[in-house]
């Protein structure tokens, strides 16, 4: 009888894929894991692609890089909660450190590689509409009644931080006073129609859904939201803007228990290579290498770089993180007024 | 003889309710099903096959990271269910055949999947099974992951899941009454050959109707497996989870392709689902299949 013989299947089926899925539970010691932020995803892929090539010629043995992306601050609490990462890339100096705080990373973390465990840098840099129709050159643009400006929420999205300290900074750095800053970075939220939760979606409303008429977003971002567009958008870098810095960190706790401490910090020195440092370029990341930079100079048109934390008196991303993004501080603040 | 009382009030309604009334409440229903259904479905399909059947065919095969999302899905989604099947059997013979303090509790404790948001019930095995917790540390100590690993997909989802096979069954397990069950325990059939020979064929097709909504529901949750996921590419990626990846990665034709996948696995659910439907109702009218 048929149906006799279908569910002997189905009984045979479900065994066996419950039997994979418990198994499929043991620790997975031998690959390496790389968490991310989203806005990194194709860099990673060309990087392990790279290094395992890398490895295989130096050791004999061909690594296995695996790679997670979602947003850097879910990434960070990922990692926290369990997720085995070898080794962590995310957006922001406070997500990297929150897992410092957790004990999974050892103090230090940002000395124990060059160029204070920056591999890359990038920045934040508007896309317009083509021939720049309102013709936004600078920052101070943004808060013109006739721009709408489209950007993440600085709650929820790395982007949206970054881009957040960008506008304050072209304020406080050309010699502007917080409260200049304050009221400059006020009128510039009034004109965006639409905060979206993630850069993705900030992305989708600004290149697919022809809203508004400029949008912030990282450097290598905008270089693929252009090349998507077909033509129908343009990069506009202003004269300043802010140094983002992704730092690269690897997660002691983690390596120690996997036992994968050389293998990860072969990854993390491979990132600092003259091979690793070109792909990155390639990806419209600033590669901190001099001579690799200098190299792809056309790629990346000159301007002012300053780092976040000259924006606090202490000069630290705690106090950034407290000033700025907190419950009830600067952005908040901000929020409730323009409602 | 049950047909004539439903037929006369709507000839009388019919009559009853001017054209306009009927012309607009057809139209206003055809067009939301349209707007709402019908146009995300055919879009689902022209964007997938855009570039092409060989184009469609390479965004489905092509990539190791979409083939693993496939296979992920093949494999967690019926543990699931067979999880809930074991469960939901147990649960609703508990509920049908006993009253016992706490019953009720149970019967609202069976729903609370569904009014639980998928994120949380997600959030609710990363508290449980995260590194933070004891369980958590302990597992990871010796060598096993269930947070971020298949294991938690197979929880979140049996999770969300819960209460299709359950619902289905406890109006059956009513309708049908104890009675041929006593009377095969009184003719001196063991707990198994009762369950085997009368109860399993009198709700077959109750359980069958369950395991297909349950299965649709496993095989396209997003929410709670996507918090419990790690989402790391090629191994912890179900399907729904590859096409949200994909479509972040700008990669729209497959992404869709991936989708269309789905929303086809919907369709044969549907039809599945007209197909059963009315041996399950008679399943639940006793007195209908007695005359």
């Amino acid at each position: 009888m048929w149906g006799r013989v279908l569910l002997r299947f189905a009984a045979v089926y479900v065994a066996a894929a419950a039997v994979w899925v418990a198994f499929a539970g043991f620790a997975r010691n031998e690959q390496l894991l790389n968490v991310a932020c989203d806005p990194t995803r194709e860099l990673w892929r060309d990087v392990n692609a790279a290094f395992a090539d890398y490895y295989e010629r130096q050791h004999g043995v061909r690594p296995f890089v695996r790679q997670s992306h979602g947003g850097s601050g879910s990434q960070a609490r990922s990692v926290i909660d369990g997720l085995p990462a070898d080794v962590i890339s995310l957006a922001l100096w406070t997500d990297t450190d929150a897992v410092r705080k957790s004990g999974l990373l050892d103090a230090g973390w940002e000395t124990r590689y060059p160029n204070r465990s920056l591999p890359y840098t990038s920045t934040i840099v508007f896309v317009v509409r083509k021939g720049n129709p309102k013709g936004v050159r600078d920052w101070a643009d943004l808060a013109r009644p006739d721009v709408e400006v489209i950007t993440p929420s600085p709650k929820t999205s790395g982007n949206g931080k970054w881009s957040f300290l960008a506008m304050w900074g072209s304020v406080v750095w050309r010699g502007g006073t917080d409260a200049e800053a304050r009221a400059f970075v006020t009128a510039a939220y009034r004109r965006v129609p639409v905060l979206d939760a993630a850069a993705r979606g900030a992305t989708m409303t600004f290149a697919q859904k022809n809203i508004g008429d400029v949008h912030l977003t990282w450097e290598n971002e905008a270089h693929l939201e252009v090349k998507e567009s077909g033509g129908a958008l343009e990069i506009v870098y202003p004269p300043v803007s802010v140094l983002a810095e992704p730092h690269v960190a690897v997660v002691d706790a983690n390596v120690r228990r996997k036992n994968t401490a050389a293998v990860a910090d072969a990854y993390v020195e491979f990132l600092y290579t003259k091979e690793a440092q070109e792909l990155i370029a390639r990806h419209y990341h600033r590669p901190t290498d001099p001579a690799v930079f200098a190299r792809h100079r056309g790629l990346f048109p000159e301007l002012r770089l300053e780092r976040a934390t000259t924006l606090v008196r202490s000069g630290t991303w705690d106090d950034v993180q407290k000033t700025f993004f907190a419950e009830g501080a600067i952005f908040d603040q901000i929020q409730a007024a323009g409602r | 003889m049950a047909a004539e009382p439903e037929t006369t009030p709507l000839n009388r309604r019919r009559g009853a309710d001017p054209w306009y009334v009927r012309y607009l409440l057809v139209g206003l229903t055809l067009g939301i099903v349209g707007l709402l259904v019908l146009v995300p479905l055919v879009n689902v399909f022209s964007q997938a096959l855009a570039n092409g059947v060989g184009a469609y065919v390479r965004n489905l095969f092509a990539d190791p990271d979409t083939r693993h999302a496939v296979f992920l899905t093949l494999m967690v989604a019926p543990v699931a269910v067979a999880l809930n099947v074991v469960f939901g059997v147990a649960a609703a013979w508990a509920i049908a055949r006993f009253r016992f303090p706490g019953r009720a509790v149970l019967v609202t404790l069976i729903d609370l999947p569904f009014s639980v948001s998928p994120v949380v019930a997600g959030l609710l095995f990363v508290l449980l099974f995260g590194g933070q917790t004891a369980v958590g540390a302990w597992l990871r100590d010796h060598g096993y992951q269930v947070i971020f690993a298949p294991p938690a997909l197979v929880l979140a989802t049996a999770f969300v899941t819960f209460p299709f096979v359950a619902r289905e069954l406890i109006p059956v397990l009513e309708a049908v009454g104890p009675e041929e069950e006593l009377a095969a325990r009184s003719l001196g059939a063991s707990g198994w050959q009762l369950f085997w020979k009368i109860t399993v064929p009198n709700i077959k097709w109750g359980l069958l109707y369950g395991v297909i909504l349950c299965n649709a529901r496993a095989m396209g949750e997003f929410g709670a497996v996507y918090v419990v996921s790690g989402r790391i590419e090629g191994q912890t990626d179900t399907m729904p989870l590859r096409v949200q990846k994909l479509w972040e990665g700008s990669d729209n034709p497959a992404a869709f392709a991936l989708a269309s996948v789905l929303t086809l696995l919907a369709l044969v659910t549907l039809v599945l689902k007209v197909l059963i439907e009315p041996k399950v109702r008679a399943d639940k009218e006793p007195a209908a299949k007695a005359g």
